[in-house]
């Protein structure tokens, strides 16, 4: 797939101090480097290395990632939520591209 | 070096002889419930799948299982929720293609069938199709290329190009849930069913195998680590966790071709599509559950 796109569930709405589960799942090769081309040539490493997800600036969860992680990789984890806010999403590649992508939740 | 793997031998051996004492007990314990398919519902975001129907006249079995069936618990989870279903980005580039317009004529997918939730909703599961033009069945992809030449001024696609793959996705897609109904009356239908009945029942390869002998005569069974299924094609265009990636019915079916060691007949080729046609008449009732998702 061309360009990878993030795909992200988060609630809409939450109590104050409920566990929430949020879903994550982006499309990518995650070239693991080991492989070669028809023509015998090493294909480069090109994967996602890093995850990080922030709630109103602070880091609720992130993670490195090795070339053993398959393709389109999925993150699925628990937040527990105080307060309104955005829960933003950051995958970094190796070739220094950074995808994003926000989703708001209403404590009520 | 030699007395290297000398010297690893009987802690390997050692590792190998945990390994079988686990496989026979496990195997004594669970060997009956493994082989069977499971007795569960596939609903897709709430949704409820035919995943068993009644068999059609003539086939040796009273029901027809969906594939969904014989897979492990995580996987059938993936297929459930649309959401963590990595096909589910085929879909969304699909949908994109569908309203992308390309090529010299200035059209798009859209720019004649509107909303595909409206104008191909329940399409799908009426195919492979009676072609008037071509005289033989065509399937989704070959009806796509057929707008792509006819009416986009365009090259057919590339077999298995991501776009292809990703547009009949999306297409089929929209037949979610729709029982599969073939119409055999049309045209020559009948005689292409009857020659994929033959090729489906045709031992071919080193290994002398037919379609029919591992997902017909052997169905529920292990054949190594894979528990084999009745082979329907209910699911395709399916997410294949083996290669990461959406594989498609002609794909398959040359997989299987290769794996008994036979010659690979082409994809699209009047062996393959007749065996389709067959194949998918198999699957008559079963929902259609594209994107599925099989190990």
């Amino acid at each position: 797939m061309a360009t990878p796109r993030p795909r992200v569930k988060v609630p809409k709405t939450a109590a104050a101090g409920e566990v929430i589960t949020i879903k994550t799942l982006i499309s990518h090769d995650m070239e693991s480097g080991q492989r070669k081309d028809s023509e015998g040539n090493t294909i480069p490493r090109k994967i996602i290395n890093k995850f990080t997800c922030d709630f109103n600036g602070q880091t609720v969860f992130s993670c490195d990632i090795d070339p053993a992680i398959s393709a389109n990789p999925y993150f699925e984890f628990n937040a527990k939520v105080a307060e309104s806010g955005t829960f933003k999403f950051t995958w970094v590649d190796d070739d220094g591209s950074v995808y994003e992508a926000e989703e708001k939740i209403e404590v009520k | 070096m030699r007395r290297g793997a000398w010297e690893g031998l009987p802690v390997r051996g050692k590792f190998a002889a945990i390994g079988a004492g686990v496989l026979v007990a496990s195997a004594l314990a669970f060997s009956a419930v493994q082989a069977e398919p499971v007795d569960e519902t596939l609903s897709i975001d709430g949704v409820e799948m035919t995943t068993r129907a009644k068999a059609q006249e003539g086939l040796p079995f009273d029901e027809v299982l969906s594939g969904w069936l014989f897979r492990e618990a995580e996987t059938r989870q993936l297929e459930a929720d649309s959401f963590e279903n990595p096909g589910m980005l085929y879909v969304e580039r699909g949908e994109e293609i569908w309203n992308t317009v390309e090529g010299p004529a200035g059209q798009s997918c859209a720019s004649c069938h509107g909303d595909a939730a409206e104008s191909m909703a329940g399409i799908a599961a009426h195919y492979p199709k009676w072609d008037a033009d071509s005289q033989r069945p065509i399937n989704i992809e070959l009806r796509i290329d057929k707008c792509r030449v006819e009416h986009m001024g365009l090259e057919p696609y590339k077999f298995d190009s991501d776009d292809q793959k990703a547009l009949t996705t999306y297409i089929k897609h929209q037949s979610l849930g729709e029982p599969v109904n073939l119409d055999l009356a049309e045209g020559d239908m009948q005689s292409w069913w009857e020659r994929g009945k033959e090729r489906y029942y045709l031992r071919t390869g080193q290994l002398n195998f037919a379609c029919a002998s591992c997902h017909e005569a052997n169905s529920g069974q292990y054949i190594r680590a894979d528990h084999l299924s009745q082979g329907q094609a209910n699911g395709f265009p399916t997410y294949r966790l083996k290669q990461a990636d959406m594989v498609s019915l002609h794909n398959r079916l040359r997989g299987c071709i290769r794996d008994t060691r036979a010659e690979t007949p082409a994809a699209f080729s009047d062996e393959l599509m007749a065996l389709e046609v067959y194949l998918t008449w198999r699957g008559t009732g079963l929902s259609v559950e594209t994107p599925a998702v099989r190990q």
